[in-house]
């Protein structure tokens, strides 16, 4: 106990602070892109999922398979896996994009499954009248089902890239300069690891917990009738 | 893409990637049950406890869901030496992931608590039952039958994402077994392949046991897919 | 030349056949009404027209030009000239009434905004809800919700409106709103088919009345004749039924 005390002074120096500021910064950042590449694909994933007709049995099998298996693999794996795979293909890739392509492919298997019960929860009427009125599969989608669907969708899909920051600190296995990383390369350095990992720890709580707490007032929000309303004043003042 | 995928070394080596799933399984099922264990006295105390315990019971589940279980982890491993505690990798892993999965299983518990209806206790009641039978008739099945789901999808989370970072300590789990073997020959691709494969396979049986079992002992209907 | 000719149309609810061979014709300018027992195909006969359920055999002609809903393409013919009222309205809840009522207009059929925008005012006026344009569709009451939805229909300009059940699921107080609404729609000349067990508005709405039994038109006539002196046994008894209350 005594070296943690002893250690203090030079454990929170402005270097290391900065340091761990930038660190936080790439966890941020990484997560942020990665989850909301996700999200993007995810609306993909789900919309070839719903293709109709017997010709797109394999493309919907396909799609249902994706989610099933990567949602069953840790995601440890899924970062080597992506590593080794695009070096194998080109040597010009960074660490960073790795990881993101990582975070992507992994949160594609779970907003899809968030994305897939937003749309399931509006009703198939309006879709129906959608299509009575010579709407196309896509012009419903997006002009009817999307809008009612959103504030359904919006809050879980917070909820999960908020978790998946704790989830991400799996990357510094592959050397992004994220906070684990910086957290192993301090207690590497000498410093005690109840004094870093501690630290490190209250880095991810102050990033997380406030997400968190507003993911849960967004669900508040959005759950009602008049979410979609709300969701757009949000979005646009 | 010029990668020559050769299979055969990590068929000569499929027992030990076999002994790393048992592992990885046999850390999945403990860390779960006392995180279970854990999950229900937090849930009652978060319950029925007084102001100041329920109070602590939020810290700790605010926390431990807040910060990620490597860190929680490594904190065990790299930190607690240093008071003289000294636990080797897998006693880490376990003790980490059962208060990471004890804080996550207090609040799935804490919704079946809150989801037992007054009126149906008062059924109880009025049909004669007393305290214990009133547990055992209405408020366990009530409980089980509402948080099932959320406890099967969970013990796949802990199963996955949970053991899977024991890796990062020198666990020989089934991720740390394909470290260790690649970095031996530098079929990582081949191996990460492999055991990705063998971790679908290994929930799927997981799932399909849960599934029954909820079918059987609650006649609940889990998904499986 | 009939306006529409339905010849022989089968429809499929999943693997269930509904419609067993359904045929009738409708002139211009004329109500038609769809009456029969539940579960006996009428709203199917309205959702195969514009090819929300599947029509397996059959076609119908709209001025004599044949639409088969083999194809994707004879499916937009249909719903480019019949358009449909639900029963539980359906307006899209996440547009007001004026985009409800414009949308289509603008976006499927490409009429310019300004146009659409006045024939819209145009029509609310019509059902009288023109002060209502941006209200949300949870903001109205089930009969305003049903007036609007006949509005967004009308702006699409069909040749023949489908009015399926448009008031079974409103208040006893709200119906008349409808109705009324229906009736100028009727004295303007717009050509409509109607499914209802509103059964003194369709007889005095109506210029023919379909009996309908089992996925099959049992008999067919002016009001007067299928109410009053039905023909075959299974419209005595429905009728009988009915109308003693």
């Amino acid at each position: 106990m005594e070296r943690i005390w002893e250690q203090l002074p030079r454990f929170f120096t402005a270097g290391n602070m900065g340091l761990l500021a930038d660190a936080a910064l790439h966890t941020l950042s990484m997560t942020f892109v990665g989850c909301l590449a996700g999200f993007v694909f995810a609306f993909v994933l789900v919309f070839l999922r719903q293709t109709p007709g017997m010709w797109a049995a394999p493309l919907r099998m396909v799609c249902i398979l994706y989610v099933e298996v990567f949602r069953r693999i840790p995601f440890l794996v899924v970062i080597y896996l992506v590593l080794f795979f695009i070096q194998a293909v080109t040597t010009d890739a960074s660490l960073f994009t790795i990881a993101v392509v990582a975070i992507c492919i992994y949160a594609i298997a779970y907003t899809a499954e968030i994305v897939r019960g937003g749309i399931e929860s509006v009703p198939l009427t309006q879709v129906e009248a959608a299509r009575a009125m010579n709407f196309s599969r896509l012009q419903t989608l997006v002009m009817v089902v999307l809008p009612q669907a959103m504030p359904v969708i919006i809050p879980p899909a917070i909820a999960f890239a908020v978790s998946f920051i704790k989830d991400t600190a799996l990357v510094s296995q592959i050397g992004v300069f994220e906070l684990t990383f910086r957290g192993k390369e301090l207690n590497n350095k000498g410093f005690s690891g109840i004094l870093v990992f501690g630290t490190i720890a209250m880095s991810y709580f102050i990033i997380s917990f406030p997400l968190s707490m507003l993911g849960q007032y967004l669900e508040k929000r959005l759950a009602t009738p008049r979410g979609e309303r709300r969701l757009r004043k949000i979005w646009i003042p | 893409m010029d990668y020559n995928f050769q299979f055969n070394v990590i068929w000569r080596n499929f027992d030990t990637l076999l002994d790393g799933a048992w592992l990885t399984f046999q850390l999945g099922v403990f860390a779960f049950w006392g995180g279970a264990l854990l999950g229900l006295v937090g849930a009652a105390l978060k319950t029925y406890g007084p102001g100041p315990i329920r109070f602590l019971v939020d810290v700790y589940v605010v926390f431990m869901t807040n910060t990620p279980a490597l860190i929680q982890v490594y904190f065990l491993y790299f930190g607690l030496p240093e008071v003289g505690i000294r636990w080797s990798s897998e006693a880490c892993l376990l003790i980490g992931l059962t208060l990471n999965a004890g804080a996550y299983l207090t609040m799935i518990m804490r919704a079946g608590f809150l989801s037992v209806r007054k009126s149906e206790m008062e059924a109880g009641e009025a049909l004669g039952m007393s305290l214990v039978q009133q547990i055992r008739y209405i408020i366990v099945p009530h409980i089980a039958k509402s948080i099932y789901p959320a406890l099967a999808n969970f013990f796949i989370v802990i199963l996955v994402m949970g053991t899977s970072v024991g890796a990062l300590i020198g666990v020989d789990e089934l991720t740390g077994t394909a470290i260790n073997l690649s970095t031996v020959n530098y079929r990582w691709l081949e191996y990460f392949t492999v055991i990705a494969g063998m971790y679908v396979v290994l929930t799927f049986i997981a799932s399909i046991g849960l599934a029954l079992l909820g079918r059987w002992a609650f006649r609940v209907k889990a998904r499986i897919f | 030349m009939p306006h529409l000719a339905v010849n022989d149309v089968c429809a499929k609810y999943g693997s269930l056949e509904v419609l067993h061979g359904i045929g009738f014709e409708v002139d211009r300018g004329e109500v038609v009404s769809l009456v029969g027992p539940s579960g006996s195909g009428k709203s199917t006969v309205l959702r195969a027209l514009v090819g929300l359920t599947p029509v397996t055999s059959g076609h119908v002609e709209v001025d004599g030009k044949k639409i088969d809903y083999g194809s994707s393409q004879a499916v937009k013919a249909a719903r480019d000239r019949m358009a449909i009222v639900f029963q539980q309205y359906n307006l899209f809840q996440n547009m007001n009434v004026m985009r409800n009522v414009t949308l289509a207009p603008i976006k499927i059929k490409g009429r310019p905004k300004a146009q659409v925008e006045a024939k819209a005012i145009e029509l609310l006026d019509l059902v009288g809800l023109s002060e209502k344009r941006d209200a949300y569709p949870d903001q109205l009451s089930g009969g305003q919700q049903q007036r609007v939805a006949i509005a967004r229909a009308l702006a699409l300009e069909p040749e023949i409106l489908l009015l399926d059940e448009v008031t079974s699921a409103l208040d006893p107080e709200l119906v008349n709103e409808v109705l009324d609404t229906i009736r100028r729609l009727a004295r303007e000349g717009m050509t409509m088919i109607l499914v209802s067990h509103e059964m003194s508005f369709v007889r005095e709405v109506s210029s023919k009345v379909i009996f309908m039994d089992d996925g099959k038109v049992v008999e067919s006539g002016p009001p007067a004749e299928i109410f009053d002196t039905p023909k075959s046994e299974r419209a005595r008894d429905f009728f009988g039924k009915i109308l003693r209350h």
